[in-house]
């Protein structure tokens, strides 16, 4: 039970100045392990939403949920680890410095990755450099990444972080 | 009609009942300070330096229940105030602290006597905000008098860029609040309560461990119900001691690093430990595997983050301490505790605090002696030995209480935290113990006591050196005494194991300082002088004085549990 594993949580707060550096604050503060954060403003413009990803065991966890609660500024905390959820990180790659038969390659490794709900899109190409934009989830992400590496040397990688919105039908995942 | 910032400010101050504000002027409070002036309601209180400024504010909120108004200028005005932020943040002092800042067209271009305040305080505060429209002003102050004073309380500091100050809008204050992220919980969980009673009713040694938030929510009247009522002994934390009467038969003593024998090897031995408002801190629980090992834990506390935090506890119940007790008296039955009490009795009969009475002058005589000399009103510590000296030997009741810096452990609170006291309760005695190195962290506060004729009596424990990290230093460090001697001068040698007759003379002079400040000057060297020194000090009601207790240089605070070591593994 105590093992350190991935948890999600969203995050309700003001969308208000110091928020993000607050939020973030606390995590650098008391050594909790930050894996990602983004934050974007929600359907009501005075409030933001963050998706965050910890790295820790049970009882770290649950303090964190408490201690983001007391924030003044915290409207809502909603604990994902074990919701239906939709999750998706956006993610840029450029790979240079390739010849003809490499770019082959690389089309071919985006057309395995792009499957179902992962979308891989060659948006960008050039005489010896091609970019991708991917949508998948963070761990398809990962292994794209892990993937590139094998074959190609000049990669830059951009990504954005995950954003999370829990299942309409909670009855399948 | 439209009115400036700075005239709301004062409205605000008023309609939140403030009587007294703790404010040293500057550029970017200048404005407000012209506002304070054309009233007469506030009483404005000049300290010497703001750290000094705000334990005065802190010794305000505790005495007085109210919150503590501080006024700072921008920059050094705000930064000297931090450490009073983080002292108030870890005992749960309610204030609210105004800093001018720059205007807001100078915010970030290193402008004169601009600090980003609010960034570099978020972690010492309960909530702290930068006003930067005019019409968000009213409001804010209205929030932060509500944000510090409920739930867990603490300090909210409102950063009044000089512009805001002055911009003209509304002249409405609001009456009521709405902020959707901050609903202190104000209900008990019935069930959660009734599970805690349930184990604390089949304990066959239950024991009550209290801490301040006891003293906070002022619910002594109703632990004490709840203790006499189930007959079950009670220990306290350092911020919980006062909880219920320590002459009442009862209360065991203090817990934790310098707690008393049997206070330790009550919480080392119950079956069920029922520990309120308190969260569990390090000097508390020592080895955290070996923390009240035998015991099944029950835990209330108003906030939910100090819940299983340090100690994983069995039942936890969210609740304000007063609210919960009066729930639990509607059920609380006698329990059989007689031979319980009789093996802790046995316990403080084994060791009892007691300091060796053979070598003249020792912190417990004067600690005893200031309990009959001044039976009621206010104890005010600083941090060091005789603070733990005075959780020790003092006796607190529901007329006699203690305000100490617990959390933080803060040098230099003590002695402008008892001026503060003073000022909320000038009816009241006010005594500060402190000892000769804290009190010179903030001594220009002497000037403070003086002008606003505070009559308190500052008993300095000086021993001529910084007696705690001394003590660590005999015990743990081979007598290497590096830099706690206050003694020592370029002309000493190398190495030193304690005082001689060749030791340089100690500087300052407290008494001749008391009264070139205008201050009452004692010095008492024996124990048949300690009375009549504080008669004298009872006599002065125009302004402070100041005692000068010479106690020796190697006297420990005992018993003592070495860092980390389990509670029953005491140096006795």
């Amino acid at each position: 039970m105590n093992q350190m594993t991935n948890r999600w949580i969203a995050l309700y707060v003001e969308n208000q100045v110091g928020v993000l550096a607050k939020v973030s604050g606390l995590f650098s503060g008391k050594s909790y392990n930050l894996q990602s954060l983004t934050v974007g403003t929600t359907e009501d413009e005075t409030v933001s939403r963050m998706t965050i990803c910890v790295t820790s065991d049970d009882i770290t966890f649950e303090q964190i949920k408490k201690q983001l609660n007391t924030m003044v500024e915290v409207i809502k905390v909603i604990d994902l680890t074990d919701v239906p959820i939709h999750m998706k990180e956006i993610l840029f790659v450029k790979i240079s410095g390739i010849d003809a038969e490499a770019k082959n390659e690389l089309f071919h490794i985006a057309q395995v990755f792009h499957k179902g709900s992962d979308v891989v899109d060659v948006v960008d190409d050039g005489k010896d450099a091609v970019l991708l934009e991917c949508k998948m989830t963070e761990r398809r992400n990962n292994d794209l990444i892990a993937r590139l590496k094998q074959s190609f040397r000049q990669i830059e990688v951009v990504r954005g972080g995950a954003v999370a919105i829990e299942s309409i039908s909670t009855s399948c995942r | 009609m439209d009115i400036t910032g700075r005239k709301l400010f004062v409205k605000a101050l008023l309609e939140e009942g403030v009587d007294t504000i703790f404010a040293y002027p500057g550029g970017y409070v200048i404005d407000l300070f012209d506002e304070l002036y054309k009233q007469n309601d506030i009483r404005l209180v000049l300290p010497r330096h703001e750290q000094g400024l705000i334990h005065e504010a802190e010794g305000y909120a505790a005495a007085s229940g109210k919150v503590g108004v501080c006024l700072v200028t921008s920059g050094p005005g705000a930064t000297n105030i931090v450490t009073g932020l983080a002292d108030a943040h870890y005992d749960n002092i309610p204030l609210v602290c105004i800093t001018g800042q720059v205007p807001l067209s100078l915010i970030g271009n290193d402008a004169f006597q601009e600090v980003d305040i609010v960034g570099m305080t978020r972690s010492v505060t309960k909530y702290g905000v930068t006003v930067r429209k005019r019409e968000d002003l009213g409001r804010i102050l209205k929030e932060a008098f509500h944000i510090a004073s409920s739930g867990r309380p603490g300090p909210v500091l409102i950063d009044i860029p000089k512009d805001i100050q002055l911009a003209s809008g509304s002249a409405e204050y609001p009456d009521s609040v709405a902020i959707r992220g901050y609903k202190p919980n104000t209900s008990v969980h019935i069930g959660q309560l009734k599970k805690a009673y349930k184990m604390l009713k089949g304990a066959r040694r239950p024991l009550i461990l209290a801490g301040g938030g006891i003293n906070l929510s002022g619910a002594n009247g109703l632990l004490l119900q709840l203790a006499e009522t189930m007959r079950i002994p009670v220990v306290t934390t350092v911020k919980g001691k006062g909880a219920i009467p320590t002459t009442h038969e009862l209360y065991v003593g203090n817990c934790g690093m310098h707690g008393k024998y049997a206070a330790n090897m009550a919480v080392s031995e119950c079956d069920v430990l029922f520990s309120i408002g308190t969260r569990f801190n390090d000097r508390i629980t020592g080895d955290l595997n070996e923390f009240a090992p035998k015991a099944q834990i029950i835990h209330i506390d108003v906030d939910t983050s100090s819940i299983s935090r340090n100690v994983v506890v069995d039942v936890p119940v969210v609740s304000d301490a007063g609210l919960a007790l009066e729930k639990l008296l509607e059920w609380a039955e006698k329990m059989d505790t007689v031979s319980w009490q009789e093996q802790i009795r046995f316990w403080e009969e084994e060791h009892p605090l007691a300091m060796r009475a053979d070598r003249g002058l020792n912190p417990q005589m004067i600690l005893e002696t200031l309990n009959t000399a001044f039976p009621t009103g206010y104890l005010v510590t600083d941090v060091g030995q005789h603070q733990m000296w005075a959780t020790q030997f003092s006796d607190l009741s529901d007329q006699r209480h203690m305000i100490t810096s617990g959390g933080l452990g803060t040098m230099g609170f003590g002695f402008p935290a008892a001026i503060g006291a003073k000022i909320a309760c000038p009816d009241a005695d006010v005594i500060c113990v402190t000892g000769d190195g804290g009190f010179q962290m903030n001594i220009q506060e002497l000037a403070t006591a003086v002008i606003e004729q505070v009559p308190i009596t500052v008993c300095i424990f000086q021993n001529q050196y910084l007696g705690m990290v001394r003590q660590f230093q005999q015990l743990f460090y081979g007598k290497r005494y590096a830099g706690t001697c206050l003694r020592r001068r370029r002309t000493c040698p190398e190495t030193c194991k304690g005082p001689n007759e060749n030791c340089p003379p100690y500087t300052p002079d407290f008494v001749k300082l008391a009264e070139s400040y205008g201050a009452h000057g004692l010095r008492v060297t024996k124990e048949e002088e300690i009375l009549p020194a504080l008669k004298a000090a009872q006599q002065h009601q125009d302004g402070p004085t100041v005692i000068e207790f010479l106690i020796s240089s190697d006297e420990l605070v005992l018993p003592m549990v070495k860092a980390g070591n389990a509670m029953y593994d005491m140096i006795l």
